[in-house]
């Protein structure tokens, strides 16, 4: 005779065991999230007891208020939505100067992976200036190629290129020599092993690296702002910073951070979707 | 039987930095053989296989391939591997038409399609009863199934000579046991030309038709002082009779002493042939000896 034992149930939250439900993730997930919304909701209320004119925590209302005008009315100015002329800008740099680099990053780090020569090239180059701290470089850029567009996007271009392209090198090099093998018994040509064999093999892998030096670009991109710009998202920071204007500062801040996550996300969604093999192969 | 040589090795040498590795290969391999390479581990085997295959290149002597002398890999050969003989980015269809698609089109485009070659490949599945799987990728599948993949993969590109490198390696007996018979169907079925390592003696007796040992376990006339460099040889080569035999071919008494036979004969550091002595019985068997292994 077998005793009757109770089934095994993994606890729901504490211990190495404990298997979380979708909904305790969920909750969870939030729980920080909540806490700090409350904690600052709380100060700021403390203080605006104290001093109605407080200037350094503003409470939620007061960002309301001072972020209207700038969301969903023209300025008086230039007849534009300050926000989101401000957004669109700084969009369109993090874009041109990530996108750019990402481009080039994997046209380069495939060829040098798949070709020994191009590797002795620019292997040791790509190493020595990815480790030029590129902010040093901002000043020159500045001189070189003025304080418009172009430096700007060049400088995020600087930033995040040369890791890009050690990335999708490595990615490249590690590829088995075998599938090199089988392209070329297959009737394959070289350039078929770099586009149709090792291209899609390294794409997943490079969009990660992609979405990691995004937040590289961001720091880059509201840096150059910073410094010298007459829109973007940096730059109205920078800008009410004299104002010592918190309800605007913060709630840009949140915007800038926000649309870090949803491109993260968006970028994360897209590889999935397109290469539905890549978490099968690495989860092995 | 057509007795074509597809593949031809005189007086090739390979060592790497001051290890010799191969020593002194000759070996001629007529069309439609499934040729078996065995030894113990560390005699060269793969080295020998990646040099028919144009991955490394031997330091001295000639291999000549379906006529051609072995350059750098091209579709006079297929290759097998143990692993990594698939494209993981690809579906198990995609997999197998591969070789056409690459040979064919210089850029794959979806929309171009080769319904013969399609209809070619889909039977290929079916044959290797992979059809359930075709729009799955290689890592949903069990490894046998994997290597059944390889083998259509290989086959649709219809390589003068197939070169296997220890292909069912890695899996479980029964299922090995399988794909030997899947293999060996299918050498009969399309009368390929099949160059097969493995460090199995027992595979190697049961699905060859020809059996080659390669060991570094012999002596020679230049003596076992311990300065003599010495690497691996064909010691053994041996016909089989092979005619559709049954699994249980392998329990046989004949079959094991024979293995045992070869066993004593190639794996033993213990019991060291000369040169002059090899078994090489085959038909297509030759020896080229220079002065100093052979003085008679």
């Amino acid at each position: 005779m077998t005793a009757n034992y109770k089934p095994v149930k993994p606890a729901r939250l504490f211990g190495v065991h404990a298997a979380p439900g979708s909904w305790h993730k969920l909750l969870l997930g939030l729980l920080p999230f909540l806490l700090i919304i409350a904690l600052y909701a709380y100060a700021s209320h403390a203080r605006q007891l104290d001093n109605p004119d407080d200037k350094l925590l503003p409470g939620f209302s007061q960002m309301v208020e001072a972020m209207q005008p700038l969301v969903l009315e023209p300025s008086p100015r230039n007849g534009q939505y300050v926000f989101w002329a401000d957004t669109l800008s700084s969009l369109t740099r993090l874009a041109l100067g990530a996108g750019l680099a990402f481009i080039c990053a994997l046209w380069l780090g495939l060829n040098m992976g798949a070709f020994r020569g191009l590797e002795a090239a620019a292997s040791p180059f790509i190493t020595f200036i990815s480790m030029i701290p590129p902010l040093a470089l901002l000043p020159m850029l500045f001189i070189t190629l003025g304080v418009d567009e172009v430096g700007k996007v060049a400088l995020i271009f600087i930033g995040t290129f040369p890791l890009m392209t050690r990335d999708v090198f490595i990615a490249t090099k590690a590829i088995p020599r075998e599938q090199l093998v089988k392209t070329l018994t297959l009737g394959g040509t070289q350039l078929a092993y770099l586009y149709r064999i090792a291209l899609p093999q390294v794409m997943p892998r490079a969009l990660d690296t992609f979405r990691l030096s995004l937040g590289a670009a961001w720091l880059f991109l509201i840096a150059a702002e910073a410094i010298a710009s007459t829109d973007g998202l940096g730059y109205r920071i920078f800008l009410v910073r004299r104002y010592l204007a918190m309800d605007i500062i913060i709630p840009y801040v949140a915007w800038i951070t926000l649309l870090g996550f949803l491109l993260d996300w968006a970028l994360r969604m897209l590889s999935r979707r397109l290469y539905p093999w890549y978490a099968g192969v690495n989860s092995k | 039987m057509n007795q074509q040589i597809k593949l031809s090795i005189e007086d090739v040498y390979k060592s790497y930095g001051d290890k010799l590795v191969l020593d002194n290969i000759d070996l001629k391999v007529a069309a439609g053989e499934l040729c078996t390479l065995v030894g113990p581990s560390g005699c060269g085997k793969s080295t020998l296989l990646r040099l028919l295959l144009g991955q490394e290149f031997a330091d001295a002597g000639n291999i000549i391939i379906d006529g051609a002398p072995a350059r750098h890999p091209d579709p006079h050969r297929g290759i097998v591997y143990q692993k990594y003989s698939l494209f993981p980015h690809m579906t198990v269809f995609d997999n197998v038409m591969a070789g056409t698609r690459l040979s064919k089109q210089a850029w794959y485009l979806p929309w171009r399609r080769d319904e013969a070659d399609e209809a070619l490949a889909v039977s290929m599945l079916e044959r290797l009863r992979l059809v359930d799987a075709m729009h799955k990728f290689p890592h949903e599948l069990s490894g046998g199934m994997q290597q059944r993949v390889a083998i259509a993969q290989a086959l649709m590109s219809k390589p003068p000579v197939l070169l296997m490198d220890e292909p069912f390696g890695a899996l479980d007996p029964d299922t090995r046991e399988q794909m030997q018979i899947y293999l060996m169907e299918l050498h009969e079925e399309h009368k390929l030309t099949i160059f097969f390592v493995t460090h199995d003696l027992d595979e190697a007796c049961y699905i060859g038709t020809r059996l080659l040992v390669l060991s570094q376990y012999y002596t020679d006339d230049r003596g076992d002082a311990p300065l003599v460099s010495r690497g691996a040889k064909i010691v053994g080569d041996y016909r089989l009779a092979r005619e559709a035999l049954p699994t249980t071919e392998k329990a046989s008494v004949q079959f094991k002493a024979f293995v045992e036979q070869v066993r004593a004969n190639g794996f033993s550091p213990n019991n060291r042939c000369h040169v002059r002595d090899f078994n090489l019985k085959h038909p297509h068997s030759f020896q080229t000896l220079t002065r100093q292994e052979s003085q008679l």
